[in-house]
C-alpha cells in the first residue's frame, strides 16, 4: 500500500491544538503580555490598565495589561468616596451580552489552566448529582456576599473595604500574581504571613481538584462566570442544535466538561461554549456564532420544547 | 425562518454602553487605573 493511500485511509489529519486551546493560548498571551515584569518582579503601569480585561486575570500579575473586573467592581464598591460602579458593571455586561460564558470556556487563562490540569492522567472523579447541582450555586452566593454586599455595606473605619473575594479566594491572584511577585521580589517576600499561607492552601486544593474534576473552580466557586452565567440565554454567542439532524446519540452530553444536558438545552448557564460537544458530534447537529434571532426561533434551533 | 433582531439582547446591549459611557464621564476608568498600577497586597495574599 502507498504512502499516499495509507494516509487517505487515515483520514484528515486533526490540528495539534485545538481552536480552543489556540484561543485560550493566544488570550493569555494577549493578557499578559509585559512580560519583563515577571523577570523584574514589578507590574505593568500603562494607560491599558483603565481597562478591565474580560477574564478573571489578576492586575498584580506582574504580566497583567488590563484590569481584573472582578477586583474593579469590588474596589470601586468598596470605596466610599465612590457612587455606583457604572463603568465596571457596563464592561461587565457588555462582554456578557456579546459572548457570554464564551469567556470562560475560549479567554480565561484560569480556565486553560484548569484545563491541563485535568490532562493529568490520574483517576477522574464524576461529582454525584445530589452535591454537584446544589454545589453550583455556590458562585452565586460567592458573586452576591463576597463580590457586592460586603465591599457595599461592611461597616469600615478607613473608608475603603477589602475586596473579599480577592482576598481570600480568588486563586488566579495567588497564581498570577501572589507567587510570581513573591519569588521575583524579596521586600514582599519577608512580608508574606498566614493569610498567604491560606491563600496558597485554596490554589492547591483547587489546583488538585482541577486534576480529578473538570474545572472545579468555574463549576462551582467563581463570580465571573457566575456574572455571565446569567447572559448565557441573551447572548449574541449562542450555540445551536438542529433538532431535526440530531439522533439523540448523547455523545455530546457525555463530552461535555460542565456535564450539560445539550440535548434539552444547549445554551444552560452552565454552558461555557468551549465547542467539545460540537467537535463529537457525528452529524453536525451542533453548530454555534453570533446571531440575532427571536425567541422562538431560537427555541426552535436549540431543540427545546 | 425568517430571522429578526432579539431585542432584550439589544436593550442589555445599549443599557451595558450607556453604563459605560457614564462611568467615563463620571472618570470611574481613572479609579479603575489608580488601583490596577499599584500591586493589590490583599489580591496576592500579603494586605
Amino acid at each position: 500500500m502507498s504512502g499516499m493511500h495509507r494516509d487517505r485511509m487515515k483520514g484528515p489529519k486533526k490540528p495539534r491544538l485545538s481552536f480552543q486551546r489556540t484561543i485560550q493560548l493566544l488570550a493569555a498571551v494577549l493578557f499578559n503580555g509585559y512580560a519583563i515584569g515577571f523577570w523584574k518582579g514589578r507590574i505593568f503601569t500603562g494607560g491599558s490598565k483603565a481597562f478591565c480585561v474580560p477574564v478573571l486575570n489578576c492586575y498584580s500579575c506582574p504580566g497583567a495589561l488590563g484590569a481584573c473586573p472582578i477586583g474593579s467592581l469590588q474596589s470601586v464598591l468598596g470605596d466610599r468616596r465612590s457612587g455606583f460602579p457604572f463603568y465596571v458593571l457596563g464592561t461587565l455586561m457588555l462582554f456578557g451580552v456579546v459572548l457570554g460564558r464564551a469567556v470562560c470556556g475560549l479567554l480565561c487563562p484560569f480556565g486553560l489552566v484548569q484545563d491541563l490540569l485535568h490532562k493529568i492522567p490520574v483517576k477522574k472523579v464524576k461529582v454525584p448529582t445530589l452535591i454537584d447541582r446544589p454545589a453550583r450555586y455556590t458562585k452565586y452566593v460567592i458573586l452576591l456576599v463576597m463580590v457586592i454586599l460586603l465591599p457595599a455595606f461592611a461597616p469600615t473605619e478607613t473608608g475603603i473595604v477589602s475586596p473579599y473575594f480577592c482576598k481570600y479566594i480568588c486563586p488566579a491572584g495567588t497564581l498570577g500574581g501572589g507567587i510570581p511577585l513573591l519569588l521575583s521580589n524579596p521586600s514582599l517576600r519577608q512580608a508574606a504571613g498566614l493569610l498567604f499561607g491560606w491563600k496558597t492552601l485554596v490554589l492547591a486544593a483547587i489546583l488538585i481538584a482541577s486534576m480529578v474534576i473538570h474545572r472545579p473552580f468555574c463549576k462551582y466557586l467563581c463570580p465571573l462566570g457566575a456574572f455571565y452565567a446569567l447572559f448565557n440565554r441573551f447572548s449574541f454567542y449562542q450555540m445551536h442544535l438542529d433538532g431535526s439532524r440530531c439522533v439523540d446519540c448523547k455523545q455530546c452530553e457525555r463530552a461535555c466538561p460542565m456535564d450539560v444536558e445539550v440535548t434539552r438545552n444547549i445554551n444552560s448557564p452552565e454552558c461555557i461554549r468551549c465547542g467539545k460537544c460540537k467537535s463529537v458530534c457525528p452529524t453536525g447537529a451542533i453548530s454555534c456564532g453570533f446571531t440575532c434571532h427571536t425567541k422562538e426561533a431560537g427555541k426552535a434551533r436549540s431543540g427545546e420544547s | 425562518m425568517r430571522t429578526k433582531i432579539r431585542w432584550s439582547s439589544l436593550g442589555m446591549l445599549a443599557a451595558a454602553l450607556a453604563f459605560i459611557a457614564i462611568g467615563v464621564l463620571n472618570g470611574e476608568y481613572q479609579e479603575v487605573l489608580g488601583k490596577a498600577v499599584r500591586i493589590c497586597l490583599e489580591c496576592i495574599g500579603i494586605g
